[in-house]
Formats: C-alpha cells, structure tokens, sequence
C-alpha cells in the first residue's frame, strides 16, 4: 500500500470514527432518544462511572481524537508531506494515544461493568486498524529513509 | 485525488444523516413531569429516608430510576443492607435523584416516586421501578406501565394521575439534581456516607456493613434532641 493510500485509508476510518463518537457524545448530552444497540449493554456502558473520564463524556475524547486523526491525515496527503517522516510518526503517535485509552475502556467494560457497547467495539476497531496502518507507514518510511551519515566521515 | 475528497464528501454526508436519524427517533416526552422544570425552587425536601434518624451513620445515594446500575444495587444490595444496616438501626438511607440526561424518561420515573411519596409509598413505588426494570431498557413509552405500579404499589391512581400531569415535583427533582451536581456526583449510583463521598471500587452491602461498623466503633452515640425523632418512618419528609 502507498503512503498516499495509508492515509487516505487512515482519513476515512478516522471520519467514520469521528461520527461514531459524535452519535455516543450527543446521546450522553441528553440528544435524542435511547441507545440504537440491540440489547441494553450500551445504555449500561454509557451509564456507568467508566462513561466519564475527568469530567467529560468518554465520547468527547473520540470526536477530538478522531477529529484530529482525520485533520492530520488530510494534511499528510499533500505531495510535499507524503515523503516527510514526521507526519507518519506524529499520526502513529495519535493513534497510539486512541488505542490505549481504548484500551483503558475495553478493560474497563470487560473486567469492572461486565458489558460490551456495540458502538464501543466498532470504535476500538477502527482506532486498532488506524493504529496498523499508521505503525507499518511508520516503518515503511523508516526501510525507505537513507542511512544516517557520521558527520565526521 | 479530487475523486477522493468527493467520496469523502460523500461519505460525510451519509454518516451526517445517519447519526440524525439514529437521533431523531424515540418519540416525545409523556408528560409535564418527564422534563426539567422551568425553575428551579427549594422547597426544604432533602430525600426519603429509611431508618432511625439516630443511626450515626448516615449514607445518601445519588440514583437514577432508568439506570441499570442502580437497579442492580437496589434489587441485589439493598435487601441486604435494608435487614443488616437500616432495620438494626445503624444506618440511616437517604435517597436522592440524580437523573442523568442520557436517560430518556428519569425525571419520568423519578416525578412517579415522588408522586407515590405524597401518598407515603415513595419507598413501594421505589421498588417497583426497579424490580421491574425492563421498562428502562426498552424506550418505550412508560407511562401506562407506571401507572399499572402505582396500582400495584397500592395508590390511589386517580391521584397519581393527577399529580403526575401536574408535573409539581419537577423543579424539586431537578434541585435534587443540582445539589449532587454540586456535591461532583458524576455517575449513578453515587454514596455519600456521614456526607463524605464512597470512592471505593465497589459498593457492595459488605462494604457499607464494614465502613458502618468502623464508624460506629470510633463514634460515641448520637445525642437525643426531643423523644419525639427518636425513629423516623420510611417515607420521611425531611426539612
């Protein structure tokens, strides 16, 4: 896959993402009525102590995480950005901070409220894929990088 | 490249509807009682209580009728702690409501409680919302079904009715709300014992019995202002 293909790849997930959080963000804002979910182990994953994390909607963190994802991805697709190393690194290091705090929640819904939100799993997908992605980009760019050079050669 | 951004564009778009439209169906509120009040007022009410107003312990909970949390404490937790705590006199209950505003119909249910308080079953009406709790899991319309367990509850409905379209507990609900707000309730069930917040991982009966029996093991007894307190009933208004 192609640099150029990476991100555009991480740029749509990110915005599906983005919309995902959003539905959950709005909905614990009191926006519409209950959870589309098929069972009620969203509504106990969103009402829980867990749902809250310093003082906001975990979903807000999903609309500025993915926001961000999507904004940085869009940029990195520009012709002068897609050799530049620094836009792999600094989109491997958002998705780093998604997934573990992805993490943080899946512990958190598995092992302490004992259900799975559907929306919650479809997130902790996307944010995992976007995590490969930009961590093979990050490789790839490093294999296609020259050699450092001793300055004193 | 152009192709793309349509297609963003595009995608965009759809996912836009489709979060409107997953938003936009549910249905409208039942009643003057299932929305905030235009105005907040105090009207002296701080919570229906169980047990002695003499217990030196004194545990208040911030609860939501639809969430499921709380649900589970009361049906699972509360029995317990109703016959160990609350009957042996070492610990007074208060209930406060704290209807979190991802829940469709919590000031519904709650404005139910309170209107099954003012017939003195606040605390049967407490347990029919949450034993029978399938209510809150389906988004249905609960109107009916509640009025089926003021019934049950043994109310007079007609009465039940009438103050529940009056919607005159709403503001008090809502200052209810806005005292837990104050106090940095941030979920539900929220415990505040002898006014401290309960941050332990788990509030189970077990723990509440071990956090009472320390206090009550390093506190002298409470001094007996007028005979007349000495046991408050359930259903207690409290000023």
């Amino acid at each position: 896959m192609t640099a150029l293909r990476q991100r555009q790849t991480i740029a749509v997930l990110a915005l599906v993402g983005f919309f995902v959080a959003l539905y959950l963000w709005l909905h614990a804002l009191g926006v519409g009525g209950p959870l589309k979910c098929g069972t009620g182990a969203c509504e106990t994953v969103q009402t829980s102590p867990w749902a809250v994390f310093l003082g906001f909607p975990v979903a807000f963190y999903g609309v500025v995480g993915y926001g961000a994802l999507f904004v940085v991805a869009i940029v990195a697709m520009r012709p002068a950005a897609l050799g530049r190393r620094g836009w792999s690194s600094m989109l491997f290091a958002m998705a780093s901070l998604g997934l573990l705090f992805t993490l943080y929640l899946t512990y958190a819904e598995l092992f302490l409220i004992h259900a799975i939100c559907r929306w919650c799993v479809t997130s902790a997908t996307i944010i995992t894929v976007i995590w490969v992605l930009t961590f093979l980009a990050l490789r790839t760019d490093r294999a296609a990088s020259p050699p450092r050079q001793d300055p004193q050669a | 490249m152009n192709r793309f951004y349509v297609v963003l564009a595009v995608l965009a778009v759809v996912l836009g509807v489709a979060v409107f439209a997953l938003l936009k169906t549910g249905g409208g509120a039942p009643a003057a009682a299932a929305g905030p009040p235009p105005a907040v007022v105090d009207d002296g009410f701080r919570g229906y209580t169980l047990g002695s107003s003499d217990a030196r312990v004194e545990i208040t909970e911030y609860s939501d009728f639809e969430c499921p949390f709380c649900a589970n404490f009361a049906t699972v937790q509360m029995p317990t702690i109703r016959d160990q705590l609350i009957q042996t006199g070492k610990v007074q209950w208060r209930y406060r409501d704290y209807p979190l505003p991802v829940h469709k119909y919590s000031r519904f249910a709650a404005h139910a409680a309170q209107c099954a308080g003012e017939q003195g079953k606040f605390w049967d009406m407490h347990d029919q919302l949450f034993y029978h709790h399938q209510w809150a899991q389906t988004g249905k319309d609960p109107n009916s079904l509640f009025q089926q367990f003021a019934h049950d509850a043994g109310l007079d409905v007609n009465k039940y009715n009438a103050c529940m379209e009056s919607g005159r507990y709403a503001a008090r609900i809502e200052f209810s709300r806005q005292e837990g707000e104050n106090k940095l309730v941030d979920g539900t069930p929220t415990f505040f014992i002898n006014g401290k917040k309960f941050d332990g991982p788990r509030a189970t009966s077990d723990v509440f019995k071990q956090i009472a029996d320390s206090i009550i093991a390093h506190s002298p007894p409470k001094p007996h202002v007028s005979a007349g307190h000495e046991h408050e009933e359930k259903d207690h208004f409290v000023h």
